[in-house]
């Protein structure tokens, strides 16, 4: 007899959140990411069917059929999957939602819904699963590409880099973090936390393509990432419900409270890096990208900013289910209004 | 201060003319004169008799000349009428051209200084010293300008002799509780009116005399009956970018949200209107909105339907309510923006790449872009579906008369939609499967509390579970269902109108805003002695009258206000066997059709 699988604080097993099997190729950098939502979401205790899961177009954007399998899927069109979130939102506040994108979809086609998303300030984890080529038309450059990074079919890329956390900063994503499909560790508290913010948080992951991108000469190999990843400080995670303290020496934490009362604890590195500090936050990413640095990590946080729920000012209950007595006004009023107009 | 001209001395003979002609407005756009034409048009519907407004204007804020019309018509006809009986000509830009299109005998009233006078003899001319009357209203500069227009309402008013009491009615309605403002007004009316009387000789046919035919009756332009229409359905998701013709219908529909949609505890609002960065993602927004069991809506005009295309055959594929208003005007490309159309018909029907059709409701008058935004959303929810609403500029943006609308009789039908207990109960759920035989799934709603409720939307190819598939037979079963489903609707959406006239031989066929002009030809036609049975198309797909009221008559005419008579081609395709039976009447420069437009056609076709 085997023993039971563990269960989370819901009392479901991982099982209940994973998805279909993948079909992209073996060792793809969005097969990792898959798991750690999957992890994710599994440590949170999210109820599934209370998840929305959304996507663009890409190899990226397959993967919500991944993953959680007993929530609403929305595999949308290319670059509009910002637009179909909003919406979703606006019916259903009370969803948790989670969209994934990739570079092509989120840098070029959808750069435009992207900004809007993130100016609107709607509530849901964006992940781009960013490899810095186009895999499904097989391996066109995609607008992350770094400027001379070479293609595999040798061919240099000649075009600066969008950097996509920069232009969430710039246009006042209250969540940015960066990281690597090859540091799980890091990525799952990222998640987490970014499951715990109120707004839109961005999480810009860099997911080698094996296929066309992890080459000698990319900038979005697994080699070059491994290499060259420098994180910000080590990131973890407290939920609300597993309230533990731990002892640190005074300076070397700092803590950052969420909305849900979890904490975010960030572990200093010989940087002192505060990502409650914008103008500081784009200060770095600019130096890193003339330094050919890759640092990853909590780039910004604001817990301050009101998300879109708040600012269209709807009830606690979901829209999309309100009843006719409340959606449609009374006879009387029509009265009222066809009155004024005679 | 007048002068007459030889031509027209005979028209006077004629006798009085009463309720039964043409006023037009002729000022420069952004000058103010909206409120004295409405003030002009609600005085004369106040007093009984049948009116109908269009403003005529161009793509532009201030400086370009813009054309308001009155038809005053004691028969109740409302639609555009092309002769002008009497012409107000305030704009220097514009003033020769207008004179010249007058008929002999027309009057012109107009600023002393332009002279008109010489232009045309044969005109009857009303010269005022429009400036000199201007001072007397007002010592600010500002406010003489937009004063100048009450100053034509006076003139008018004591020519064509209004009720003053109306006068007064209609400023007090206009300036609602601006005190200032309506004495303001009130005094330019008067001025107006005072010097017409003391300097003025009537010698123009044309009054006035009240009639007992607009009592209970409403005047409201298009936009605002559909957007009266979506609040009394339950709309909660509203997104939209602004484009012209189509922005007043989301602006006024806020503003009913604002009044009738908050809840006064706790301040709440039971929908939310976002305003896009473009149509294409109002478009994603209003269906991701649907998905997730909003009543939700867009409203647009050609190059919105154009950038909507993609999401829109997404909607189809998958099966997402939402509807979609489309005002049009004037195309291709940026077109004719303030002027009208009925061309995007096909385009909006088949909108998308491949095999695509939508459901598209035709409303004919302000009553029905009330009923039909009802009909829209239940029709949405029940068909999964995209639903068009196609009206126009004409119809969105000008007032009409109507009578009021009607209270909802039926309560909100949110369609097939399985709760948790609904998949227990039956077991499973699948949400592609033809389960009752219509074509119409069922689906669930994110946030359904059971292992088996969800499911994942894909815009590509999908089984009856909605699992991916590039199987040819799925893909050919999904297409078969998505047709039956199609060819359902013709049961469900709104019925033509027939009437059928005794031993008519000629049928006609319009839709939309061409009604009112093709009910008026046809008692101009009978007075030609050429009877005509009217069949009037409220929706596509087409129901089941069309055939019969084709083979029932020796030919048909299909009016329209398209180039390419694309009803036309529709209704050929439809009933291939009787396409030879089928002939047109098109009206495409951007105004709107007019009754003599298609009295003349038809009789030129039937010589």
């Amino acid at each position: 007899m085997t023993a039971a699988p563990p269960t989370n604080r819901i009392g479901l097993t991982l099982n209940d959140y994973k998805g279909a099997p993948s079909t992209l190729c073996d060792g793809c950098g969005h097969d990792a990411i898959t798991a750690q939502i999957i992890k994710a979401f599994y440590e949170l205790g999210t109820e599934p069917h209370m998840v929305a899961k959304l996507s663009g177009i890409g190899c990226s954007s397959k993967t919500p059929a991944y993953f959680l399998n007993r929530s609403h899927g929305f595999n949308s069109v290319h670059g509009r999957m910002p637009s179909v979130a909003t919406g979703v939102s606006m019916a259903n506040h009370t969803l948790t939602m989670i969209g994934v994108s990739g570079d092509g979809d989120t840098a070029s086609i959808g750069l435009g819904q992207f900004c809007h998303l993130v100016r609107r300030n709607v509530p849901m984890i964006y992940i781009i699963e960013n490899n810095g080529v186009y895999g499904l038309t097989k391996g066109q450059f995609s607008a992350t590409a770094d400027l001379g990074s070479k293609a595999k079919s040798g061919v240099m890329n000649e075009l600066p880099p969008i950097d996509l956390c920069g232009l969430a900063i710039e246009l006042g994503c209250s969540f940015v973090g960066r990281s690597f499909a090859g540091d799980p560790k890091q990525l799952v508290a990222l998640l987490k936390a970014a499951g715990s913010h109120q707004g839109t948080a961005v999480i810009d992951v860099i997911s080698p393509c094996v296929t066309f991108n992890n080459h000698e000469g990319s900038t979005k190999s697994y080699k070059y990432a491994k290499e060259m990843e420098t994180p910000l400080h080590e990131l973890g995670y407290v939920p609300f419900f597993e309230q533990i303290s731990v002892d640190y020496e005074p300076g070397s934490v700092q803590e950052v409270e969420m909305h849900d009362g979890s904490k975010i604890r960030l572990k200093k590195t010989d940087r002192d890096y505060d990502p409650t500090d914008e103008i500081n936050a784009i200060v770095t990413i600019k130096k890193a990208h003339a330094n050919k640095e890759f640092l990853t990590g909590l780039l910004y946080i604001n817990e301050n900013k009101e998300d879109f729920t708040t600012i269209m000012n709807v009830g606690d209950a979901a829209l999309a289910t309100l009843p006719e007595s409340i959606t449609r006004p009374p006879k009387s009023a029509l009265d009222e209004i066809m009155a004024e107009l005679m | 201060m007048n002068t007459l001209a030889e031509g027209s001395k005979e028209k006077l003979e004629q006798g009085r003319v009463v309720n039964d002609f043409s006023i037009q407005v002729a000022t420069v756009n952004g000058s103010g004169s909206q409120s004295s034409n409405s003030v002009l048009m609600r005085s004369i519907f106040q007093m009984g008799i049948p009116v109908s407004g269009k403003n005529l204007f161009p793509s532009n804020i201030a400086g370009l000349p813009t054309w308001f019309t009155i038809r005053v018509n004691k028969d109740g006809y409302i639609a555009r009428k092309a002769e002008t009986e009497i012409l107000i000509a305030m704009n220097p830009q514009t003033a020769i051209e207008d004179v010249k299109s007058l008929s002999s005998g027309a009057v012109c009233i107009s600023p002393v200084e332009l002279r008109l006078e010489a232009i045309r003899t044969d005109v009857l001319h009303y010269q005022v010293p429009f400036s000199e009357l201007a001072a007397k209203a007002s010592e600010n500069m500002k406010l003489r300008k937009l004063l100048t227009n009450m100053l034509y309402v006076g003139i008018v008013a004591e020519l064509l002799n209004i009720d003053h009491a109306q006068i007064e009615t209609s400023i007090a309605k206009q300036f609602e509780g601006k005190t200032k403002a309506i004495d303001l007004n009130l005094n330019a009316v008067k001025i107006g009116r005072d010097w017409a009387r003391e300097n003025l000789k009537k010698q123009d046919p044309y009054a006035v005399e009240p009639m007992n035919k607009t009592q209970g009756k409403i005047i409201i332009d298009g936009n605002a009956a559909a957007a009266l229409g979506s609040l009394f359905a339950g709309v909660t998701v509203v997104t939209w970018y602004p484009i012209t013709p189509s922005s007043s219908l989301c602006e006024q529909l806020i503003d009913y949200l604002k009044d009738y949609r908050i809840e006064k505890e706790s301040g709440k609002a039971s929908f939310a209107v976002i305003q896009a960065e473009d149509e294409l993602a109002a478009i994603g927004m209003a269906l991701g909105a649907g998905w997730a069991g909003a009543r939700s809506m867009t409203s647009t005009s050609g190059p919105g339907i154009s950038l909507m295309a993609e999401f829109t055959g997404y909607g189809y594929f998958t099966e997402i309510p939402v509807v979609i208003f489309d005002v049009q005007r004037v195309g291709p490309s940026t077109g004719l923006p303030t002027r009208t159309s009925q061309a995007d018909l096909i385009s909006a029907h088949t909108l998308s790449h491949g095999d695509t059709k939508h459901i598209v409701l035709l409303p004919g008058s302000v009553a029905e872009c009330y009923e039909m935004a009802g009909d829209a959303f239940e029709l949405a929810e029940k068909f999964q579906t995209p639903i068009f609403v196609l009206t126009d500029l004409d119809l969105g943006m000008n007032n009409w008369m109507s009578d009021p609308f009607v209270y909802p009789t039926k309560p909100i039908n949110r369609g097939k939609v399985m709760t948790a207990a609904d998949i227990d109960k039956a077991g499973k759920f699948e949400r592609y499967r033809d389960v009752d035989g219509d074509g119409i799934p069922y689906r669930t709603l994110p946030g359904t509390d059971h292992p088996q409720a969800a499911y994942f939307t894909r815009g590509s190819g999908h089984n009856e579970k909605a699992g991916y598939t590039e199987k040819p037979e799925d893909y050919v079963n999904l297409m078969d269902r998505l047709e039956k489903k199609f060819q359902t609707a013709r049961a469900f959406v709104p019925p033509s109108v027939v009437s059928l006239e005794k031993f008519a031989i000629i049928g006609l066929i319009a839709y939309g805003s061409s009604d009112f002009a093709v009910e008026e030809a046809r008692d101009q036609l009978k007075v030609a002695n050429i009877a005509t049975s009217y069949l009037r198309i409220k929706a596509l797909p087409f129901t089941d009258e069309l055939r019969k009221f084709v083979e029932g008559h020796d030919h048909v005419y299909v009016i329209e206000q398209n180039r390419d008579a694309q009803m036309r081609d529709l209704i050929r395709l439809e009933l291939p066997d009787l396409a030879m039976k089928i002939r047109s009447v098109k009206h495409y420069d951007g105004l709107p059709i007019d009754a003599r437009f298609v009295t003349d056609a038809i009789m030129e076709q039937e010589r």
